[in-house]
């Protein structure tokens, strides 16, 4: 025993943090690649003396969902048209999305990776030969024509370990580093005092020292990923930290912009990715790359069987796809497993040496295949390398090597996120085009509204993981997207050059609201023996516990193989009301222990938010990602449509409604 | 696999105002105690091992090790990182080793451009700073 109690971390809270207040034009809310977007362009557009800050979390070098590098760019549109990227991403995302998004991000990403190999990033590229190059060999760039290596048709391969801190660089040099304030974490948008429906600032504390921070500002572009640790985790010790996404996403952008009025959209699409059991390796180079096939427990290669052909029938015309979706893929493997015909294998083995076997076939010598072999082999462990060296290191803890053994793969616990293969998100405007749809009615029914990417409360902004119905824009379209922002950032200014932000709480109040949990927890740690055992309040690790719980039990988690109802679903609703009742009772004795109770309350909202989707949509819209017993089918009739939910500031209440999703690419042929 | 620290080797950044792990974790993990002048990570449970502390500490102090919930004990993965590339040493739970080396960067540090000069007015289309074009869809529905 440890009398007396005290704070866990290095650096203690006091209960009254030093108040800094800013008062900024444009303030940008995150640090990854969507931010960085924002950060490199808007200096571009702006008047000299427009007052521009950005606040990260972390580090801009390493934060983010690309802090650790990534193996591959997944989206680069190159020599494809636009309309088949529009086609593949509704296709994927059982046709309800926002096709003028998906457009506009199809028309602007490749700009954002011809910068990233201007500033550094080694992209792949094919020799004449047809074989590949690392990306520091000499060859021409993208522009010039260069054959970058494709893995499916929208994949390019890197040498990506370095690959946010080569964006972040000129992101941060555009801006200049003294507008860039790290370890700053933003917990809460403010709206204005006399403008409805208006963003006019931002609140949220330095994880370094004392101090809280107040920002004003015209305009805000909000960017801090998806949710993680959401869901009870496959592994729940030490392995908690392997999440597949960024375990720093703790849903801060949907709950700030839902918070005050923001429109979500689609918030009961998640991902529960199937990938490599444990480490949560990669799998896509390895299906696509290295055309690694998925074996059942009997040995048998199930994805081509009849069986597995009629069962997608059940999803047209989704399931007709030469690419089946994400989300039948996931109901496949669960249907194998749920039969008993489990494990699920990725066979790399059999990959690999077919390789070997290919060039010994076209009559190459022992030397030639050795030579080769080296080369495929340091293909085959750069791609966890690069991003995901966990799994590496499972691998080397197992004695594993792909090329004598496969490797198990598993659908992950679920993650909601708006930029990889899922959808959740922010209602934003598309593009000031006439090929955007002209609708009536509220701004949660409209397609635009004057400003790219604008949410539907005034001069508030989002992009990446953020906007939501329009996945599959990954790392390079988050940038785009950021980029975006940034423009119509600078357009909003300019038309509303007039508008002086004021708050409606004094900064005082805010402070106070900020550190409430610091003095929480100095009123009542006396109460006990143990700081974390107290009558008085509750401590953030335990709170998620108990949030991951419920989901995993109640919200169609691993637990019941995603399986939920409507009965299920409200158990979990009451959960969450008292969850989030109790938040107001968490208590952090040092700066990082307040970081967690805030991530943590973003957490709840932000599940709130799903459930409250799943269970308003009453069909099961992505089987194998999660199931409704009660509605068990796609049903296209009643459902093909957006779930957009509001919550009301003034209010406090949340409304869900129906709204019709727009075809604008032709739909004959689907694909 | 969360990391941890050497103390034969940290030097607590010789007590600068913030130490190389402290400065890059994305997730404020690793910490320093002060009064010992080490750095250690702070919550083990939450580390994504992106490795982000051991590619950046000065002292060659930070390492990792497999998480424990999952991973058998003997494996190690350690990466040497310059300015252009990268050589991991991975060794096995056998002993046996593998060791690969890739470029993480084909420009200096420092020298990607950041088009400060570039200047850009009409703020009514949708065309970003270094576009010169943009497309419209064809094949409407």
């Amino acid at each position: 025993m440890a009398l007396p109690n005290k704070p866990l971390g290095e650096l203690a809270a006091v209960v009254d943090p030093e108040i800094v207040e800013h008062d900024v034009d444009v303030l940008i809310v995150g640090g990854g690649m969507a931010a960085c977007g924002t950060a490199f362009e808007i200096k571009k557009w702006c008047p000299a003396d427009m007052k521009i800050t950005l606040v990260d979390k972390a580090s801009m070098e390493r934060s983010g969902a690309v802090a650790q590098g990534l193996s591959a760019i997944n989206t680069y549109i190159g020599e494809n048209p636009i309309e088949n990227y529009v086609k593949m991403v509704r296709n994927d995302l059982m046709g309800v999305v926002r096709e003028d998004l998906i457009y506009d991000l199809g028309r602007h990403v490749d700009d954002s990776v011809h910068l990233f190999e201007e500033w550094g990033l080694p992209v792949w590229k094919k020799d004449a030969d047809g074989e590949n190059l690392d990306g520091s060999k000499p060859a021409k760039t993208l522009p010039e024509g260069g054959q970058p290596v494709r893995t499916g048709k929208w994949q390019i391969m890197i040498n990506g370990e370095s690959y946010k801190c080569i964006v972040a660089e000129p992101a941060k040099t555009a801006l200049g580093e003294e507008n860039c304030l790290e370890r700053v974490f933003i917990v809460k948008l403010l709206l204005d005092k006399n403008k409805a429906n208006t963003i006019a600032g931002a609140v949220g504390f330095s994880t370094r020292e004392n101090k809280v921070h107040i920002f004003k500002c015209k305009t805000m572009m909000v960017a801090c990923g998806g949710a993680v640790n959401i869901f009870r985790p496959r592994s729940t010790g030490e392995g908690k930290g392997r999440a597949w996404y960024p375990v720093w996403n703790a849903g801060s952008t949907y709950t700030m912009c839902a918070q005050v009025g923001a429109t979500l959209t689609m918030m009961e699409n998640r991902f529960t990715p199937a990938r490599f059991k444990d480490g949560y390796g990669p799998v896509g180079a390895w299906f696509l790359l290295f055309k690694a096939k998925v074996q059942n427990g009997l040995g048998e290669f199930y994805a081509n069987t009849d069986a597995v052909k009629d069962e997608l029938g059940k999803f047209m015309p989704y399931g007709a796809s030469a690419v089946t979706p994400t989300c039948l893929r996931n109901h496949l493997m669960i249907n194998e497993l749920k039969e008993g015909r489990g494990p699920i294998y990725m066979a790399t083995d059999v990959a690999l040496n077919a390789f070997l076997d290919d060039r010994r076939a076209a009559g190459k010598d022992e030397k030639d295949v050795k030579k080769f072999w080296k080369h495929l082999e340091s293909e085959a462990w750069e791609d966890f390398l690069d991003m995901s060296v966990g799994q590496a290191g499972l691998w080397a803890g197992m004695n594993i090597e792909p090329e004598k053994v496969g490797s198990e793969i598993m659908p992950t616990e679920p993650y909601m996120l708006g930029s990889h293969s899922g959808c959740c998100g922010i209602w934003v405007s598309g593009p000031d085009e006439d090929w955007v749809p002209t609708v009536d009615g509220t701004r949660s029914h409209q397609y635009k509204w004057g400003y790219n990417r604008m949410t539907t409360v005034d001069g508030l902004f989002t992009a990446g993981d953020g906007v939501g119905a329009s996945g599959h824009k990954f790392s390079s379209g988050s940038h785009a997207e950021g980029r975006i922002c940034a423009k119509m950032m600078v357009k909003y200014c300019r038309d509303n050059a007039d508008f002086t932000p004021e708050l409606s709480q004094t900064a005082q109040e805010l402070a106070d609201e900020i550190y409430a949990p610091v003095k929480l927890y100095h009123e009542h740690v006396g109460a006990s023996t143990d700081q974390d055992v107290n009558p008085n309040y509750c401590k953030p690790a335990g709170l998620m516990m108990r949030l991951m719980k419920a989901t995993d039990e109640y919200g169609g988690g691993v637990a019941t193989y995603y399986m939920t109802s409507g009965k299920l679903l409200n158990i979990c609703l009451d959960l969450l009301r008292m969850l989030r009742e109790d938040a107001e009772k968490m208590a952090a004795g040092d700066l990082h222990e307040l970081m967690r109770a805030w991530e943590n309350y973003h957490r709840i909202w932000t599940v709130e938010s799903h459930i409250r989707h799943i269970e308003f949509r009453q069909e099961s819209r992505y089987p194998g990602f999660y199931y409704r017993s009660d509605f068990p089918t796609v049903d296209d009739e009643n459902w093909k449509a957006f779930v957009n939910s509001t919550f009301d500031p003034a209010t406090k209440e949340w409304k869900c409604e129906k709204v019709p999703c727009i075809n604008i690419i032709e739909t004959d042929p689907w694909i | 696999m969360p990391s941890y620290v050497d103390p034969e080797k940290c030097d607590g950044c010789k007590g600068g105002d913030k130490t190389a792990c402290m400065y890059i974790c994305p997730n404020d993990l690793m910490v320093l105690n002060v009064e010992e002048m080490k750095a250690y990570n702070q919550e083990p449970d939450a580390c994504w091992e992106c490795y982000s502390c051991v590619k950046i500490c000065p002292q060659g102090a930070i390492m990792v090790r497999g998480y424990n919930d999952f991973v058998p004990m003997g494996g190690q993965v350690h990466p040497m990182r310059s300015s252009d590339s990268i050589m991991w040493t991975v060794k096995f739970r056998n002993g046996n080793m593998k060791r690969f080396k890739f470029p993480v960067r084909t420009t200096a540090e420092g020298a990607a451009n950041a088009y400060l000069d570039l200047t850009c007015a009409n703020l009514d289309d949708e065309l970003l700073s270094t576009e010169k074009e943009l497309p419209n869809p064809t094949k409407l529905a």
